[in-house]
């Protein structure tokens, strides 16, 4: 007979069988039985500064891993402090396992102290979430909560534990198989649209490849490379995806979208076949629907039925893991004879026509020697990483120059929050990603809004001795939106101006490491090379030069052809004739 | 334009929540909603009208299937099938009407289920339209009180339900181990 353990017992036991070895959260009142199990244990629980960076470090642990993540939080507001991050992992289908404390079963509904309806809040933020009122379905509900997160399309899961089902003890049954009747997960691909595929490939003339963080998800990266060589396609990878082709592989053309480059949106706009893999049409990437790649038929790729036809209708909807269809494809592609001859010479001219749009309009890196341009600061980052170091960056400008200019070798080295947009995330997702990576060089890539949102994880980072290089593109405003009020608001500023930043070097000090403040172009190289030397953390604070704006750039509404190379000439106010 | 979908769910705590408000979140707008056990009693049977472009009705339908709770989501918009609704009516007539009004409901095969010297209450059931120029009638002898079941809708023909075999536990955190 099995000896009687105790709720939060079975939790620890059901998280150590899925083989977690780190979690990121916050204890309270209701979850104490859960934490005094913790200390007897060896999964490392990181204690954050805010609930919201443990959902934001778990994410940046399964970026760089490719592991599920897990955070905690109590009830009430621990939980509700969660939701941006659960939100954040939901856009970017990161599989997250979230756990929060509830009050007492007795007491749900009654308005108690720290009680949220965390089971309807999260209901629209999580994949999948759970309120386990008995604790016969604790050790099934956390399987199966993990098994969601992690397979099909990921995403977070919630399980709500309530603290009696936590106390109340029973017998630990192992739980051997997880059955999930109407959980879809659609893997195979049809055979039949795949050898479409196939013959839509042959027969295109200027094929393109549009691939997104799918690839990265589905550990696809190597098949994605295949493709484009035995195809010699060339390849547009979204803000999503950047490593999952090497940023310095030939097929590679970079970012499409609003901020994407010249050469990518005018491939898209101009190829006659889209290879669209692990991606969902965006409307950042998109632009304008209707008047998006309009000479193109499209094969589309995804894990997820309801992301095929819901932007752009394809001619080849391939429900399907971008991995296993890849390969089935790629057999298909092998077996058959090539006829080069048909589309050889269409081909030739459209590899040429992307190389001009490469050529003619390459990305901006000019270099000032009065100020540092931010360009200039992410071509340094770019060269001291070589392709190999992980960057957590933050949103905004900042984020749009790092992806336009950093390379990345592989997958898992670029993480951001995407389809969010969350602010604050840079920081505490580089955390998770080094706690994850202990010897990569890991840099926290944030401007100076999004870092002081996230601010009081420096102690998380301090205490744990993390040697995260945090590097604050400072340019004094919340720069996105101050370029929008500049471009298309008649330059009037309104509510950006971030006119008080601490001094870096006492802020860094006061948590007992290294910070520095610069503003010269002659420092960079060198700050950058000192923080990247230092054993433990470092905070660089860059002040860059205030006004510039990321470009090219698409307007809202804009079709992606219609792009802005720089600010506008001032135009000549009329005198009022008298 | 109308859609009438069927759910067959799972009859667990917050299934409801997860199908009213996915159709809320993503912006369509429910017209009626009916939801009761079938003779399996872990699950229920749900038919929803909502309004929705027609070009959306694909996606509402993949949408819905998104839900774990949901087994099966159904279309019957243009598919074989028939559509059902109950209305109670709640009629106050005068004396010299009576027989008149005993007489409409016969015509739409209603069922008189109270009966009072203020008037009656009568049941008929029917499709949408019918139901409606039931009530514009009986509005037309007296003040009326109008109760409606919303859409039952059956498939006449029978839709394979493809339902998931049980995985090993365990297969959650193993994405790593995938062949590269």
């Amino acid at each position: 007979m099995a000896t009687l353990i105790s709720g939060a017992q079975m939790l620890v036991e059901c998280l150590v069988k899925e083989g977690v070895d780190c979690m990121f959260g916050y204890p309270g009142g209701v979850t104490l039985p859960f934490y005094d199990v913790l200390y007897d244990h060896q999964i490392r629980h990181v204690l954050v500064r805010h609930e919201q960076n443990a959902a934001f470090a778990a994410e940046g642990y399964v970026r760089s891993t490719g592991k599920v993540g897990v955070c905690c939080a109590t009830s009430g507001p621990g939980a509700t402090n969660l939701v941006t991050g659960l939100v954040n992992a939901m856009m970017d289908s990161i599989p997250i396992v979230a756990i929060t404390g509830q009050v007492s079963t007795k007491l749900i509904g009654s308005d108690a102290f720290q009680e949220a309806d965390t089971f309807g809040i999260t209901r629209s933020a999580t994949k999948h979430n759970y309120l386990v009122k008995r604790l016969e379905d604790l050790a099934q509900t956390v399987h199966e909560a993990f098994y969601v997160a992690a397979s099909g399309r990921p995403g977070p899961v919630l399980v709500d534990v309530p603290k009696d089902v936590f106390q109340a003890k029973g017998h630990y049954q192992p739980v051997a198989s997880i059955h999930l009747p109407g959980y879809k997960v659609f893997t195979e691909g049809h055979t039949g649209q795949i050898r479409r595929a196939a013959q839509l490939l042959e027969e295109s003339e200027r094929p393109l490849v549009y691939a997104g963080g799918g690839i990265i998800a589905a550990e696809a990266s190597g098949l994605l490379r295949e493709f484009v060589e035995l195809t010699d396609t060339p390849a547009v990878v979204t803000l999503m995806g950047l490593g999952a082709l090497p940023s310095l592989h030939p097929n590679f053309i970079s970012m499409p979208g609003m901020h994407g480059s010249y050469a990518a949106n005018m491939a898209l706009q101009n190829c006659d076949l889209i290879v669209a893999l692990g991606v969902r049409f965006d409307d950042r990437v998109t632009g304008r629907l209707a008047a998006f790649a309009p000479h193109a038929k499209v094969i589309h790729v995804d894990i997820d039925p309801a992301e095929i036809g819901k932007n752009r209708v394809p001619d080849v909807p391939i429900v399907g893991d971008v991995n296993r269809v890849l390969t089935r494809l790629l057999k298909i592609l092998r077996e058959s004879p090539a006829q080069p001859e048909r589309t050889g010479a269409a081909r030739r001219a459209w590899w040429k026509q992307v190389r001009d749009w490469k050529e003619q309009r390459p990305l901006e890196t000019s270099i000032s020697d009065s100020e540092i341009k931010p360009q200039h600061l992410m071509t340094e980052i770019d060269r001291l990483s070589g392709g190999e170091a992980i960057v957590a960056s933050d949103v905004g400008q900042h984020q749009m120059w790092a992806a336009q200019l950093i390379r990345f070798n592989h997958p898992r080295l670029w993480i951001n929050s995407g389809g969010l947009g969350s602010m604050g995330f840079g920081l505490p997702a580089a955390m998770g990603a080094q706690f994850a990576c202990p010897d990569k060089l890991v840099f926290a890539l944030v401007g100076d809004g999004g870092f002081q949102m996230s601010i009081p994880e420096l102690a998380t980072i301090a205490s744990n001795g993390l040697p995260v290089k945090i590097v604050v593109m400072n340019n004094g405003y919340l720069g996105m939106v101050r370029q929008w009020q500049t471009l298309f608001y008649n330059n009037r500023l309104s509510g950006v101006e971030l006119d008080c930043f601490p001094d870096a070097e006492k802020l860094a000090g006061a948590y007992g490491f290294k910070g520095k403040t610069i503003d010269q172009p002659w420092q960079l190289a060198p700050a950058l090379e000192e923080a990247v030397r230092e054993q433990g953390p470092y905070l660089l604070n860059v002040r860059v030069a205030p006004m510039e704006s990321v470009y090219p750039m698409v307007p809202a509404g804009a079709s992606i052809n219609e792009m802005v190379f720089g600010p506008p000439q001032p135009v000549p106010v009329p005198v009022p004739v008298k | 334009m109308l859609q009438v979908i069927s759910l067959l769910l799972e009859n667990k705590p917050g299934a409801l929540m997860r199908v009213t408000g996915l159709l809320t979140q993503r912006g369509y707008n429910i017209e009626s909603l009916t939801v009761a056990r079938t003779l399996d009693p872990e699950l229920s049977r749900m038919t929803i009208v909502v309004d929705v472009d027609a070009t959306l009705r694909q996606q509402v339908i993949k949408q819905m299937n998104r839900l774990l709770n949901v087994l099966q989501a159904t279309d019957l918009t243009e598919s074989p099938a028939v559509t059902r609704e109950l209305v109670l009516v709640r009629v106050r007539t005068a004396q010299q009407t009576r027989t008149a009004v005993l007489k409409e409901a016969e015509i739409f095969g209603g069922r008189v289920v109270d009966s009072s010297t203020e008037g009656f209450a009568i049941e008929v059931t029917g499709d949408p339209e019918k139901l409606n120029e039931f009530i514009s009638v009986m509005g037309s002898y007296g003040e009326i009180d109008v109760t409606r079941s919303g859409v039952l809708a059956i498939a006449l023909d029978a839709k394979k339900l493809r339902l998931q075999p049980p995985v090993p536990t365990g297969t959650g955190n193993k994405l790593e181990e995938k062949v590269i």
